[in-house]
């Protein structure tokens, strides 16, 4: 396990594209920990200093002020942590939901196991952004509905890729071995089939976690995340829009911030998945 | 194909569940802080939401095989009728933004492979990544910022100036060319522009990228290496036989390439207010119309449903290797 953990970490060390994505990823969670150490007015996320407002960038405000006269730069660093703990508990509720029902309905092969895949079907069957919006708005704006509706509605990917993936491995001679050695269900599951496809869980969380910013970030802009005075960054962007063209700086850091972060998983989880996963190499050098 | 309609009962069933587990009472909420015990009731009675849950979900059931989605709480219409009335411009524009990301990025596409760790390689790889990465809502507001505000050489957002032309099919392009009205069409198509780039950007990445892979995977194949030592020009086995293979793998992405459509109309529409589905599902959204909402959830879902059935049936025609 800790020699594989080395092999893996020295290729990606090699990729030059995922080496920028690590190191965006690292960026973000340094700056959500120590947010109140690195903002020059951490009290401004909910304190107002309305004589303030709407200031360009300058050296006291590096991103400028806001509507309310606080200063964008601390409020990003905050924002951070939101960003984080939405997409990090999000993902996490979903391959904790996912991994087990995919577990049960692949190592199985009865109406228990149709049923799961169904259900998981008619939860792929629409655009994830629109059942999100739904729970959401049913909800009531708040960071815990909104975890609440991109766990509920992005569980089905792991549930699937897991089936598939399990359903493969149930072919294989080690699986078969364990069973004729008497192991239990469970046991085979979790100690014979789980670590065997953990690699490709962990390049779908990986590329998961930029899409779900960016719904999260969505949801946020339509009024659907965190209520006022969040420095949530999708928010942030949606108040910018009536200070448009003036208050060009408003809406540049948020939305800077977003596609950094995005683009960060979004290499790091094509690295990832260009080592661990050989058969679905994107073809780099044909 | 057998699953079709089991899956849609089940998302009517999902959609249902969401719209009634909330504790708030949207009838009370719309019906406001003066109205009377016996009033709310009245209100109660006529959207059916005095009968129990099990009543409720079979008649709303009944309704939607009927094309009835219930009353509209805000605009007080049909449902079906608000959505259709909205469905040609939301059509309209994911129309256009599906043409337009596909001519750019096939052909963007067979170049990066074609040029592969070229310069043009290179540069299209980060457009890619970056069009994958960029939030819909903060690239529309920067078209806005740069091309409305700054350089006013596009309309800020909506869908036309003035009344639009004679409506016939809703389609204000098709309209304005019917009844030949010049101006309108001009309108039309200018206010298209902004929302047309904006929701193609994504879409047009991820067509870059399998054009890309499927064009280098069929490159390296036997047919290739006998066309070319049989002579014909590299163009032509280019753009006629690699392009034909490579397009398989690009047409079973048209299904995700729908759902970024999708998803990316709702936030895109908002931002140009743009009289679409998406549009109405926001405003459904800032009323607490929750009918309206089910009613929108319900209709994309069937609407993706239906693509991704149809991709299934093209694909087994274009490429009969995969059926069985």
């Amino acid at each position: 396990m800790f020699e594989s953990a080395k092999f893996i970490i020295s290729k990606l060390a090699k990729d030059r594209t995922s080496l920028v994505g690590a190191c965006l990823i690292a960026g973000l969670i340094l700056i959500a920990l120590f947010a109140p150490l690195l903002a020059p007015y951490p009290q401004d996320v909910t304190e107002f200093h309305p004589p303030e407002r709407l200031l360009g960038p300058s050296m006291s405000h590096f991103f400028g002020t806001d509507r309310m006269g606080s200063d964008i730069f601390s409020r990003m660093l905050f924002g951070a942590r939101i960003t984080i703990a939405i997409a990090v508990i999000a993902i996490g509720v979903s391959v904790l939901i996912g991994v087990p029902i995919g577990l049960i309905a692949g190592y199985n092969k009865n109406w228990i196991s149709d049923g799961l895949m169904r259900v998981s079907d008619i939860f792929l069957a629409v655009p994830q952004i629109i059942l999100a919006i739904a729970i959401a708005q049913t909800l009531g704006p708040s960071i815990e509905n909104v975890i609440l509706a991109l766990s509920a509605t992005y569980w089905p990917f792991w549930a699937r890729l897991v089936y598939a993936e399990t359903r493969s491995a149930l072919t294989e001679t080690y699986v078969e071995a364990s069973i004729a050695l008497g192991a239990s269900p469970f046991r085979v599951m979790v100690f014979h089939v789980l670590p065997n496809i953990s690699s490709s869980i962990i390049v779908r969380t990986t590329i998961g976690m930029g899409g779900t910013i960016l719904t999260a970030a969505a949801l946020g802009f339509l009024g659907l995340g965190p209520p006022a005075p969040s420095p949530e960054w999708g928010r942030t962007i949606a108040e910018s829009r009536e200070f448009l063209p003036e208050a060009w700086w408003y809406a540049t850091a948020p939305g800077v911030a977003i596609f950094l972060v995005v683009m960060g998983f979004n290499l790091f989880g094509d690295g990832l998945r260009d080592i661990l996963d050989p058969r679905t190499r994107r073809s780099h050098d044909g | 194909m057998l699953w079709f309609v089991p899956t849609l009962i089940g998302l009517m069933i999902i959609t249902f569940t969401i719209s009634h587990i909330i504790p708030a009472d949207p009838v009370a909420f719309f019906a406001g802080e003066n109205a009377t015990a016996e009033q709310i009731e009245a209100l109660r009675a006529r959207y059916g939401f005095d009968k129990p849950l099990h009543i409720q979900l079979v008649n709303y059931l009944i309704g939607v095989t009927q094309g009835d989605l219930g009353i509209s709480i805000y605009t007080q219409r049909p449902i079906s009728e608000d959505l259709l009335a909205r469905l040609p411009a939301t059509m309209e524009l994911t129309f256009m933004a599906v043409f337009f990301s596909t001519i750019v990025g096939v052909p963007l596409g067979v170049f990066a492979a074609v040029y592969r760790n070229s310069f043009l390689d290179h540069f299209l790889r980060v457009l890619t990544v970056s069009g994958l990465a960029i939030a819909s809502f903060w690239l529309a507001i920067l078209f806005q910022l740069l091309f409305a505000m700054e350089l006013q050489i596009t309309p800020l957002q909506g869908r036309i100036d003035g009344w639009g032309p004679e409506p016939i099919t809703g389609f204000f392009i098709l309209d304005s060319l019917i009844v030949a009205d010049w101006e309108s069409l001009k309108s039309a198509l200018s206010h298209l522009v902004l929302p047309t780039l904006t929701l193609a950007f994504p879409a047009m990445a991820t067509i870059v990228r399998f054009t890309r892979a499927g064009v280098l995977d069929a490159i390296n194949s036997n047919y290739v290496l006998y066309e070319q030592a049989m002579g014909l020009p590299s163009n032509l086995i280019i753009w006629k036989y690699v392009l034909r293979n490579a397009l398989i793998g690009t047409v079973t992405q048209i299904g995700l390439i729908f759902g970024i459509l999708i998803a990316g109309a709702v936030v895109v529409e908002a931002v140009f207010d743009w009289p679409g589905l998406g549009l109405y599902a926001v405003e459904a959204i800032l009323n607490s119309d929750y009918n309206a909402i089910m009613g929108f959830t319900l209709v994309t879902g069937a609407f993706f449903i239906i693509v991704n059935l149809v991709v299934d049936i093209l694909h087994g025609v274009i490429d009969p290797r995969t059926q069985g």
